[in-house]
């Protein structure tokens, strides 16, 4: 008996774990492509967000000279002969070119700086500190060091503070960058007010959509919904192009318009932050629809008539009843075209003006325009940061919700 | 009597214009009476219910209210409480939140209203529920919770629809007899859909037995029970033995006519809404007014009938006998266990007999 318990419970053991062994390998080459697909690409640009490496390789010497300066005053005449050599060798080798694009990011006319002072470097033996301050005034100066010192490397916030339209002063503390740069905190808000309207407009012409879609026999829903999807599964490109057509000076809209005489001369409808949003709205309704109306869809009928049948008119079961309900409907739709929105590119790059442009262009302008990694990784971890917080307020309240309803 | 409270006059509604699913309904609701809507599934009843709501507009006629005509009154400026099969209860509100709502919609002050809520839950017995949410109470409880939201606006007329039907059976014994009480207590008029006849016969002051649209029978239930006034209402209340034959003779100073069954006897029975002499007719007997005796029909009275036991079943407070009659038809008899004879095992020899005033006869049902 013993015996024959235990052999049971060994079998049922090893069939256990032949199960979830069978599992394991079964999700094992999603899980395998989710992480080079995915976490490692953002893992990746994420962290050019935060290196600082050209620098320090272009230029060793000055960069082990200047790590014990105190940043008060000039720098010793080492890290002058340092910076002296450093620089012949990079001219030499041709790398001059990347420790100057870093070191222009923080100082504008770095570049030029370098470049000009690389063809008038001292020989060996001759005074460097000297010829570099004959070379260009700039020397002399605690800024241009400090610049150097804070490239060092091999991590910076420079990328991170930039994208708040932050820096550090040469003294090492966070100060606000200069006018002319501070630039990113406009367009996140921009950002956000963008996809803030956009959410608003597609919940107030989604709502009653879903509210239809919900009140029809299944039957008469599904031809509907099909109407719903059918711009769904149009390419994004196509339908932002549609919006162009429609938009531009001698588009559909304006002629319209024009031959019913309402207006005198074309409007300015196309390059607008209004086209931007409406065409935005359009594009995001179904993410909108379709979790409002699986919320509407699932509040018994019942409910509605019993409010009308204790004396609450129909908005008041609406305020009361069918709104409440339907609020975890709301917020996954909400959350759903927000996200989305927050990301957009090409429907504003395309149908926006030069001040409709959201971070993501931005993004897209770093890396593929001025190939400047670190600024674009900046941004994406300031869009990262925005959506992965959205998310957790989302979480608390849908959270809440479940409580509340059950 | 009063006037009425509510009249349905010439009410017909159809859904498609073609199929009727109210038939000319013309219903008198008397103020503080017990109505039960009776019948199977699809013959109206719920309709009707649905229409005295203001759910469903009539395609004809006149439904009046307190002499008000309401037919196309929406349902919210009514003022009739209705209970559901479902509950349905606000799943986001509490139990307070619930039964407090039409108080709510009528802008009542949250003090008063507070104490009208406790009022009405002590009332069904649920003080102390207030602060939770309906899907932590059970199916009985929750509605109780819909009896008390449908009563704390004080309507004078409450609708229930099939209210007990997701309810377990000893619940709603139970419940029948709380919302019984409730209606004593309060003096509403009541008007209750159920297609359970031992409900309607457990609650009703009357009961109107719906079939195909229209009412078969509009009575108190003991009349419902003992005269019923077709074949279907027979039926459909309570059990009945069914002897086909054709009509011999009647004699309308008594109200009797004589039925000549197929198998060759005659037998006197209560005039019925069966036709005249030469017409088809069904002979209805409740198994309970069956006499039964083992040994010859002789012995048992002069006009008995002979017959054979196929079998009888024990169940417990009483026993059931299945008889073949002389002349091939067959018939159930129920006996009290105390008068059980344990002579009638399937096979022996026994006769049968019965009142002709327990005896009802009727036109056959259509496919009878």
């Amino acid at each position: 008996m013993a015996d024959a318990a235990a052999g049971l419970a060994r079998r049922v053991r090893r069939a256990g774990l032949r199960r979830r062994a069978a599992a394991v390998l079964l999700v094992a080459p999603l899980l395998l492509f989710l992480l080079i697909g995915f976490a490692a690409p953002i893992a990746a640009l994420l962290a050019r967000g935060v290196q600082d490496t050209e620098v320090p390789r272009v230029l060793p010497r000055v960069t082990a000279a200047l790590a014990d300066w105190d940043g008060q005053g000039l720098p010793g005449p080492d890290a002058f002969a340092a910076l002296a050599e450093d620089m012949r060798e990079a001219r030499a080798a041709g790398t001059l070119a990347q420790a100057a694009t870093r070191l222009n990011y923080d100082i504008n006319g770095f570049r030029t700086l370098m470049f000009a002072t690389a063809r008038r470097l001292p020989g060996p033996g001759e005074d460097a500190q000297a010829a570099l301050l004959a070379a260009d005034p700039a020397w002399g100066e605690r800024a241009t060091w400090a610049a150097i010192r804070r490239a060092g490397g091999p991590v910076t916030d420079f990328y991170l503070l930039a994208a708040i339209d932050l820096k550090r002063d040469e003294a090492g503390r966070i100060v606000a960058a200069p006018a002319e740069q501070a630039i990113f905190r406009d367009v996140l808000v921009r950002t956000l007010g963008i996809s803030l309207l956009v959410t608003l407009l597609c919940l107030v012409a989604g709502y009653p959509v879903a509210a239809l879609l919900a009140s029809l026999p299944t039957r008469q829903a599904a031809v509907l919904l099909a109407f719903v999807l059918l711009p769904f599964w149009t390419s994004l490109l196509v339908r932002t192009a549609a919006w162009v057509v429609l938009l531009q000076r001698e588009g559909v809209v304006n002629t319209a318009l024009l031959g019913l005489g309402l207006i005198e001369a074309p409007v300015q409808m196309i390059f607008t932050r209004f086209a931007v949003v409406l065409a935005m709205a359009h594009i995001l309704l179904p993410f909108m629809i379709l979790p409002l109306y699986a919320v509407l869809r699932a509040i018994p009928p019942g409910l509605g008539r019993a409010a009308a049948s204790l004396g609450a008119p129909p908005w008041r079961v609406f305020l009361r009843v069918t709104w409440p309900l339907s609020l975890p409907g709301v917020a996954a739709g909400s959350l759903m075209v927000f996200i989305q929105a927050l990301g957009y590119y090409i429907t504003p790059a395309l149908l926006g003006g030069a001040s409709d442009q959201m971070i993501s262009w931005f993004i897209a302008f770093y890396a593929s325009r001025t190939v400047n990694w670190g600024m674009a990784a900046a941004l994406s971890a300031l869009l990262l940061v925005a959506t992965a917080a959205l998310f957790a307020v989302y979480a608390r309240l849908a959270g809440e919700a479940r409580v509340r309803v059950a | 009597m009063s006037a009425p409270i509510v009249r349905f006059l010439g009410v017909e509604k159809s859904y498609d214009g073609v199929t009727p699913v109210v038939r000319h309904l013309d219903l008198d609701i008397a103020r503080g009476e017990f109505l039960t809507l009776l019948g199977p599934s699809g013959s109206g009843k719920t309709t009707t219910l649905m229409m005295l709501a203001g759910f469903e507009v009539p395609t004809a006629g006149r439904i009046e209210v307190e002499g008000r005509d309401v037919s196309r009154l929406p349902p919210h400026r009514r003022g009739i409480g209705v209970v559901f099969q479902s509950y349905a209860l606000f799943p986001h509100m509490s139990v307070a939140e619930n039964v407090g709502f039409p108080l709510e919609v009528r802008g009542m002050a949250r003090a008063e209203r507070s104490a009208r809520v406790a009022r009405a839950l002590e009332m069904v017995r649920l003080g102390g529920f207030g602060e939770r949410r309906p899907a932590q109470l059970s199916g009985g409880q929750q509605q109780r919770v819909a009896l008390a939201r449908a009563l704390v606006f004080e309507p004078s007329l409450v609708l229930m629809d099939e209210p007990l039907g997701a309810l377990d059976k000893q619940l709603r014994a139970e419940m029948q007899l709380e919302i019984r009480h409730l209606h004593e207590q309060l003096g509403v008029t009541v008007v209750y859909v159920t297609h359970d006849q031992e409900e309607a016969l457990t609650l009703s002051d009357r009961i109107a037995v719906f079939h195909h649209g229209a009412v078969q029978q509009l009575d108190a239930p003991a009349q419902l029970y003992e005269r019923p006034a077709n074949a279907f209402v027979a039926r459909f209340i309570g059990e009945n033995n069914r002897l086909a034959g054709t009509v011999s003779e009647i004699d309308s100073e008594d109200g009797m006519v004589k039925v000549a069954l197929a198998g060759g006897r005659s037998l006197w029975a209560m005039r019925g809404d069966c036709g005249t002499a030469g017409a088809r007719a069904v002979v209805s007997v409740r198994p309970e007014r069956i006499a039964l005796a083992p040994g010859p029909a002789a012995d048992l009275s002069e006009d008995a009938i002979p017959a054979r036991v196929v079998e009888t079943i024990y169940l417990g407070d009483h026993v059931r006998v299945r008889l073949a009659l002389e002349g091939g038809a067959e018939v159930m008899a129920k006996r009290p266990i105390a008068a059980a004879d344990p002579r009638l095992v399937a096979g022996a020899e026994a006769a049968v007999a019965w009142q002709p005033e327990h005896a009802i006869a009727f036109a056959p049902e259509p496919g009878d």
